[in-house]
């Protein structure tokens, strides 16, 4: 028998309000493990963006085109080490509703500025370069659908119709690319720009925005500056940001994701605090008698303190742990689900930390009082109070 | 046989306040108790028989005088030296037995060992051997919440002798048990001092459980009137 084994004892004797305590922090734990890597995986971008990367894209707004000439003129600036074009295709598979993020690209360009970010097979890249018709998709997105390399797949744009008026393009799939990093997005699909370009209807060398890589994170003002100064005063003006400002701003069009999470979060949390602080205050006052006995066996009264705090600890990081196990599993199961459209959910090593943080906090909290109370509770007093 | 002074109370006095109100229970209180000695105090409820068993067992402190164990005094010890002092020295019986409801009887009587440093398997040899001498052994994993009255406060002897320590004190120890259960009690008490050399002082308003002591005190309004057994 240890300490340890009379806290367990005390902790679980009265098991029905042992298991609803438990089961208050598990959940609570449950919401913030799942809801944190949801936010996780929504800032992935931004997260993962890339210091030494840069997006221009046209003054009124991003919606609006720049021309393709644009590219030749910045790769000049000193400073940058590559530039692609992208072009926005608004592709969906045989559904409207099925979307599919498609971006016309120079394949070569995209993999100078991307490349450190996508892990794909040098043979199906190279194949890829080969087929104009070729595209190179995400694994999410191949996983959604199925498709598997050599597949032949039609895709739609609601934006663009061909020569002939049909709005469907066939493509052969030549690579599947995934992250370098667990948390990266791989929901897009990349198609040749020229072959967008030379069968689209609209006409132009338009491209949506460029991605840029610069050869020095320090240069990113001073090439930011040169760059859209270049195109000041003509038909079209340009605006350079970085990429994480960039993404940043993106994820901002979809609401206050953020606040949303962190206030349920709180909720929570706060309501975790109640109960369990009511329940250990319970508990230690019930136990004012045998407290009285254990002190006057000869236990000292810091050894009791310590023991109604590791109570605190015990349940706090029993609950968070099974919270956070099941957050897990579940958070695994939707993304074996091939519906789900977001990248890989998971309980970061910095969301555990912050978790475990938090049973920290919670634990003293909820355990300092009646450990306080049990350090100075009187013998005398205790016993006869029985 | 009672060998060498084992307690010293010098001219100890023990007061509350109460609201405005004081209180004196004890003034000018002075007794010896031997080593070896079996000491029953008697006394109307509201006397001080509690109060003085935890002075004894330095629970509680006196307002003046001097407590001396085995020469050396202990009242103006501090709350941690007394913790450690009592868990040397001092047994304890309740009249409700105070034991752990969480706990079985082994793990109730190895709780005092959890304060020494003893081995577990130490532990276990010596939980073994005081749940023999209160005849428990076949009940070692039973919780003592199905066990009877008498039974518990066996297991509460047994936890109050398996750190071996000199005294054993008791306050009312038979009070919540039928008249057979007590009997074998208070000869389970008589055995301890008598076989085992505990001293023990035992605090109980039954007049018939004084007759297993060596010794009796009358304690009323404070003061003791000594009456000797073997008269
Ligand atoms: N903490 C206390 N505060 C005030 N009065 C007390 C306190 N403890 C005991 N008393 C009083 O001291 C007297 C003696 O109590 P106690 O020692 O418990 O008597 P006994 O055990 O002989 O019945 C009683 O009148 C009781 O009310
Ligand atoms: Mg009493």
């Amino acid at each position: 028998m240890s300490d340890l084994y009379l806290v367990y004892k005390n902790l679980t004797r009265k098991k029905l309000r042992f298991f609803l305590t438990l089961f208050a922090i598990f959940i609570a734990f449950l919401i913030y493990g799942a809801l944190t890597a949801f936010d996780t995986a929504l800032n992935a971008g931004v997260e993962l963006s890339a210091d030494n990367r840069l997006v221009t894209v046209n003054k009124i707004n991003f919606t609006q085109p720049l021309p393709i000439s644009y590219v030749r003129k910045v790769e000049t600036i000193k400073g940058i080490a590559a530039v692609v074009p992208l072009n926005w295709f608004g592709g969906y598979y045989k559904d409207p509703q099925q979307q599919v993020l498609t971006f016309a690209v120079d394949p070569p360009k995209l993999m100078a500025v991307y490349g450190d970010d996508l892990a794909i097979d040098e043979d199906h890249y190279k194949n890829w370069l080969k087929n104009q018709q070729g595209i190179l998709v995400g694994k999410s997105v191949a996983d959604m659908y199925g498709w598997k390399v050599g597949d032949r797949i039609p895709l739609n744009s609601n934006i663009f119709s061909k020569r002939d008026g049909s709005t469907s393009w066939e493509f052969d799939v030549e690579g599947i690319y995934t992250g370098k990093r667990p948390q990266a997005d791989t929901n897009g699909v990349y198609i040749h720009y020229k072959y967008f370009n030379e069968t689209q209807s609209f006409g132009g060398n338009y491209i949506g925005w460029m991605g840029i890589k610069t050869t020095d994170p320090a240069l990113n003002e001073q090439v930011i500056k040169t760059l859209d100064e270049m195109f000041v005063n003509t038909p079209f003006e340009t605006e350079t940001v970085p990429e994480k400002a960039f993404n940043k701003s993106f994820i901002a069009q979809l609401g206050n994701i953020g606040l949303i999470i962190s206030s349920v979060v709180f909720a929570a949390f706060f309501i975790i605090l109640v109960i369990v602080g009511f329940s250990m205050a319970l508990a230690i006052r019930e136990r004012t008698g045998e407290i009285g006995v254990m002190k006057t066996l000869g236990f000292p009264s810091q050894r009791i303190f310590k023991m109604v705090l590791m109570e605190s600890f015990m349940l706090t990081f029993l609950g968070g742990s099974i919270g956070l196990l099941v957050a897990t599993l579940f958070l695994g199961f939707l993304n074996e689900a091939p519906q789900f459209p977001i990248a890989d959910l998971i309980l970061t090593k910095g969301i555990i930390l912050q978790a475990v943080g938090v049973m920290i906090v919670l634990s003293l909290i909820t355990g300092i009082i009646p450990a306080v109370n049990a350090l100075k509770l009187n013998i005398v007093t205790a016993l006869s109070r029985r | 046989m009672t060998g060498g002074k084992l307690y010293d109370l010098r001219g100890v006095s023990k007061s509350f306040t109460k609201g405005k109100e004081k209180i004196t229970i004890f003034n000018d209180l002075n007794m010896s108790i031997s080593e070896g000695d079996f000491l029953a105090i008697m006394g109307p409820s509201g006397s001080g028989k509690t109060t003085l068993l935890n002075l004894l067992g330095g629970v509680d402190k006196p307002t003046g005088g001097e407590i001396w164990f085995d020469d050396s005094r202990v009242d103006n010890l501090s709350e941690s030296q007394l913790a450690k002092w009592r868990a040397n020295n001092i047994g304890f019986i309740f009249q409700f037995y105070n034991l752990m409801p969480m706990l079985n009887a082994e793990r109730n009587v190895e709780l005092p060992l959890l304060l020494t440093k003893l081995s577990a398997k130490e532990r276990k040899k010596n939980v073994a051997a005081a749940m023999e001498l209160v005849g428990l052994s076949d009940r070692a994993k039973h919780m003592t919440s199905e066990m009877s009255g008498g039974q518990q406060q066996r297991v509460a002897i047994a936890r109050a002798i398996v750190s071996d320590p000199k005294l054993i004190l008791c306050d009312e120890p038979t009070g919540d048990l039928d008249r057979k259960t007590a009997d074998e009690i208070l000869s389970m008490l008589q055995l301890l001092n008598r076989e085992f050399g505990k001293t023990i002082v035992m605090v109980t308003h039954d007049p018939s459980a004084a007759n297993y002591a060596k010794r009796v005190l009358h304690l009323d309004k404070g003061e003791f009137v000594e009456k000797d057994l073997v008269a």
